[in-house]
């Protein structure tokens, strides 16, 4: 197994299959589609939800072209380069994280921000990343399916950032931190009782997490549980949101006919709620296609992992994509009401730079693993 | 190695199993997703399609009624009258460019206002409704009612716009309100003037702002698709702003404005046992009402750019030098100090120097004063006394007192942008400039020349001090508020300051008969305005130079151009033994404290104890 890893073996991929331009590239034709296709859902529905802001969506084709650039850049780094790195990347990331709890930026009353050199970036996005890839780097030299003493380690690796973000406040982006971490646990193979376990102790743990909880994070879940206890405050996103959804029906009221995001009764409508827009805007029909390509891309990702050569390439090609899908069903099940409000963008949709970098670089990283074979002999 | 292979095998089987049951999980949960929208989507259509289409609430805010401000007998001084806007509501209307040139045809519509109608017609929904023109006439509203009928979407609205009935009067102590703008949305409470159109942007409509604009209300209005109100559904009514009680008698304020006489300049009028502002007054004044009708910006920049500055709160932002007014501060502070000055009497001969030097520091009396005590001193304005006092005390010593007094920094009025003016120190000058103190400087310093600069605000406050014997009231504008539901009414307690403790009382007194002197004495420089009254007036006359005349030159007021002649000054309180005033005055370019300030001063005492008949009050509160 250490021998193995170590080794520089030959590459074969190039040569048996035909030498398509992207693979030359070590990119993935499959995901680049699917990305490619979400991306211009995205640059659509952002249009029509700013009110028809040509400037804005210059910024974010900018931002989708250097995001372009970033994935197509990691997706060079061979698959054990990036384990080599993976426990100095997630040091970095934890070190950064601890800087912005001393020293960090705030907006709109959260500390998230970290200026170095006058380039602003949120730490919390670059843990994203790092935190599967510890993981993976963990699970790739021990026993699996994992032990106790596994399954322990794994959580405080989890725990540690995931609090630290949580205190910024952001505790939507620390549930995505906790989601990325546990998705890779799930894919080393947990047993079932160690699920009840986890499950057991949660609720346990529920009234202490509760009274730990920022009065707006509070309610934001009460306002989840009953919309009409507010529906002035946080409670009318929801309503406006599922208003907005609903009147979609099934074929959408057109594009940047959307009575509801056009005369502004969402909040947040290019970013968080940007689902809320496409639903009212191109209705069941648009939703559909939507999942669909969702469903592709999270369906060629597993099959990426599944093909993957190490037990490294696999927990992290499997963590990302699964990750990807929590995002997505967080953002969605919160701006159709099924979840609390917790500011998660829609993955590749919603408009902003950050979190486009963070899913750009981890489907580099996927399409790395994808294109990097090598010889596996002995 | 057999076994790590097997292994691998065995674990990519395992991982393989994994990743088939998340694939599961995946289908599962985007399935559970897709139930939900075809909910929402399908089942509940009609259900949200009704609430999109008819029955959306907007919520729209409706702003508060500014409070009023009185006058100290109920008099009023700010109200708030309706007023006339033309509206559009651009959906509305099918061709708004032939409306436009329409509308011009009967009612004027200048390029300034265009141009504002135009930018908020970019950043507003096409169903909110947007001024073209604010402050029609009676007739323009007649004209516009006759031709209605052409113009669908455009209407007349009423609205409340503050008006100030007396103009001018006391128009800096008021202040006025002005269109708010973008750059004040950014450090107001924002929600909170969602509706409002109008901010205080001087005087006591800027700093008790957040008294007079009371809270936002909020309609529930049910709106169509297009977010036209269809009805009110529920009423938040706006919490009207409070009122205000000034301390400002607007009567005395007439009669101060009248009495400076076209000169500019600045008076202040306290009561000195608590501090009341009686008269705050800035020559010359400006129409405040210009800025609530929405003032154009030729009008305000031809305020802005006029050379006597009447924008320009003399009263709290003017820097004057205090000249003699300052004597009777520097005499208490020799008698504080045990000055052997102060004890036997000092010789004038019209001029003084300093030991190795050949300057000659002049009186302002050529042939001198002969022999001068303290109480002829002050009595007749010596100047070489207070120099050779000076001297003896050094600068600390009269820093200090000065600073007790006040002099030198902010009174802290409830009023907006006051300067501190400029006592200057060893400290100061080393700080400011670099040097070190030069004796010449200590000696001018004395007669109330050289760095120091004061406010009329601080020369009222510090002559009031000398008439409480050291009390110290914090001055101060508003002395009630009043809830415009209820009507009731809260009083402010007059606030009191560190006092002055010297080590003789009989001090006070000994400066006090002295300013006494001064107006009533027979060599007082301000003997003028003593006639026919029934009790004794205080004071003290100052003349400040403008600009330094060199030594050989003779001061010839004819000569020079008008706004380089020497401001008047006249400090004084009444009556002298039981003081219910106290008055600083102030007149640029006016020569001579004695001829153009004191006279001031007397008509202020005289209307305020002698012929005082308040009016009656307007709604019944007295205070």
């Amino acid at each position: 197994m250490t021998m193995l890893r170590h080794r520089d073996p030959p590459r074969w991929g190039d040569r048996r299959r035909p030498a398509l331009l992207v693979r030359g590239l070590h990119l993935d034709a499959p995901l680049m589609i699917g990305i490619g296709l979400l991306c211009l859902i995205s640059l659509v529905v952002v249009y029509s939800a700013s009110g028809q802001d040509g400037g804005l969506i210059a910024q974010q084709l900018l931002r989708l072209l250097m995001a372009f650039m970033l994935m197509a850049l990691i997706a060079q780094i061979p698959p054990h380069h990036l384990e080599f790195w993976a426990p100095w990347f997630y040091g970095l990331s934890l070190g950064l994280l601890f800087a912005v709890m001393l020293f960090g930026d705030e907006g709109k009353g959260a500390q998230r921000w970290l200026d170095i050199g006058g380039f602003r970036f949120q730490p919390s996005e670059m843990m994203k990343l790092a935190l599967p890839m510890m993981v993976a780097w963990y699970f790739a030299d021990h026993q699996l399916p994992p032990n106790k003493r596994g399954i322990a380690i794994t959580l405080l690796l989890i725990a540690v950032p995931a609090a630290l973000i949580a205190r910024q406040p952001d505790l939507g982006t620390a549930m995505l931190i906790v989601a990325g971490g546990l998705s890779v646990l799930l894919l080393a193979g947990l047993r079932i009782r160690h699920i009840m376990f986890f499950v057991m102790t949660g609720a346990a743990l529920a009234p202490l997490v509760w009274f730990n909880l920022h009065d707006y994070q509070k309610s934001r879940i009460l306002n989840f549980l009953d919309p009409e206890r507010d529906p002035l405050g946080t409670g009318y996103h929801i309503i406006q949101s599922k208003i907005a959804i609903g009147s979609g029906g099934l074929y959408g009221k057109g594009w940047m006919n959307g009575s509801q995001a056009q005369l502004d009764f969402l909040p947040e409508q290019s970013t968080d709620f940007i689902f809320a827009v496409l639903s009212e805007e191109f209705g069941l029909i648009g939703v559909l296609l939507l999942l669909a390509i969702y469903l592709f891309v999270i369906s060629r990702g597993l099959y990426i992992a599944t093909q993957a050569q190490d037990t490294f390439a696999r927990l992290l090609a499997g963590g990302l994509i699964l990750s990807f899908f929590v995002y997505m069903c967080i953002n969605i099940g919160m701006v159709t009401g099924l979840l609390p409000v917790v500011g998660v963008p829609l993955p590749l949709i919603s408009y902003g730079g950050t979190s486009m970098v963070t899913l750009m670089s981890a489907f580099g990283v996927l399409m790395s693993i994808q294109t990097h074979r090598r010889l596996v002999s002995t | 190695m057999s076994s790590t292979i097997k292994d691998h095998i065995r674990e990519s089987r395992a991982f393989n199993e994994r990743a088939a049951i998340i694939l599961g999980l995946v289908v599962t949960a985007t399935l559970i997703l897709f139930i939900r929208l075809f909910y929402l989507q399908i089942i509940s259509y009609e259900h949200f399609i009704t609430l999109a289409e008819n029955n959306r609430v907007a919520i729209i805010p409706t702003p508060p009624t500014r409070g009023l401000i009185y006058d100290r007998n109920g008099v009023l001084l700010a109200q708030n009258t309706p007023s006339f806007s033309l509206d559009i509501i651009p959906e509305r209307v099918t061709d708004l460019k032939l409306t436009i040139s329409e509308l011009t045809k009967i009612i004027s519509i200048s390029a300034e206002d265009l141009t504002r109608f135009n930018k908020e017609l970019k950043q507003k929904k096409p169903f909110m409704s947007i001024s073209l023109r604010y402050n029609l006439n009676e007739d323009e509203v007649a004209t516009f009612a006759i031709h209605r009928y052409r113009f669908p979407g455009v209407e007349v609205e009423a609205q409340l716009i503050r008006h100030y009935p007396f103009g001018g009067l006391a128009s800096h102590t008021v202040g006025y309100v002005s269109r708010l703008d973008e750059e004040d949305l950014k450090v107001l409470d924002a929600p909170n003037y969602r509706a409002t159109r109008f901010i205080g942007k001087a005087g006591i409509e800027k700093f008790y702002e957040g008294v007079l604009h009371g809270t936002t209300g909020y309609n529930h209005a049910e709106t169509n698709a297009a977010g036209r109100s269809l009805q009110i559904l529920k009423r938040d009514l706006p919490t009207p702003g409070q009122n205000l009680y000034l301390t400002v008698d607007s009567r005395l304020q007439q009669i101060a404005e009248t009495a400076m006489g076209g000169f500019r300049g600045g008076v202040i009028a306290i009561d000195p046992r608590n501090g009341d502002v009686l008269v705050m007054a800035s020559m010359p004044t400006f129409d405040p009402n210009l800025f609530a009708a929405g003032i154009d910006s030729k009008t305000y920049h031809d305020l802005q750019a006029s050379p006597d500055i009447p924008l320009y709160n003399r009263a709290l932002q003017g820097r004057y030098p205090p000249g003699s007014t300052l004597k009777p501060f520097i005499g208490l502070a020799g008698l504080e100090n045990n000055s052997a000055k102060v004890e036997g009497a000092t010789f004038c001969p019209g001029w003084y120097t300093l030991k190795g030097d050949s300057h000659r520091y002049r009186d302002w009396k050529k042939e001198g004063h002969g022999y001068m005590t303290l109480d002829s001193a002050i009595t007749q304005s010596c100047d070489i006394y207070f120099y050779d006092l000076a001297l003896d005390l050094g600068i600390d010593k009269m820093h200090d007192i000065l600073s007790r007094f006040g002099f030198g920094a902010r009174t802290d009025i409830d009023m907006v942008s006051e300067t501190s003016g400029l006592i200057p120190s060893r400290d100061w000058k080393r700080r400011a400039r670099h040097q070190p103190w030069f004796p010449g400087e200590t000696l001018i310093t004395g007669i109330g020349q050289g760095y120091t600069l004061v406010t009329p605000i601080q020369l009222a406050t510090a002559v009031s001090t000398m008439a409480m014997k050291g009390q110290r009231m914090q001055p101060r504008l508003v002395y009630a508020f009043q809830d415009s539901a209820s009507s009731s009414i809260s009083l402010l307690e007059p606030v009191k300051k560190e006092p002055i403790k010297l080590s003789n009382p009989a001090y006070w007194d000994q400066i006090i008969a002295a300013m006494t002197n001064v107006v009533h004495g027979p060599h007082g420089t301000a003997q003028g305005i003593s006639r026919n009254l029934p009790f004794k007036i205080a004071g003290k006359t100052g003349t400040a130079q403008v600009f330094g005349i060199k030594q050989n030159e003779k001061y010839n007021a004819n000569q020079i151009s008008e706004r380089l002649r020497d401001h008047a000054l006249f400090i004084s309180f009444a009556p002298a033994d039981d003081p219910r005033i106290a008055i600083a005055v102030v007149v640029e370019n006016g020569e001579h404290g004695a001829s153009t300030a004191a006279p001031v001063a007397r008509k202020l005492i005289e209307a305020y104890l002698i012929n005082n008949t308040p009016p009656v009050p307007q709604n019944g509160v007295k205070p």
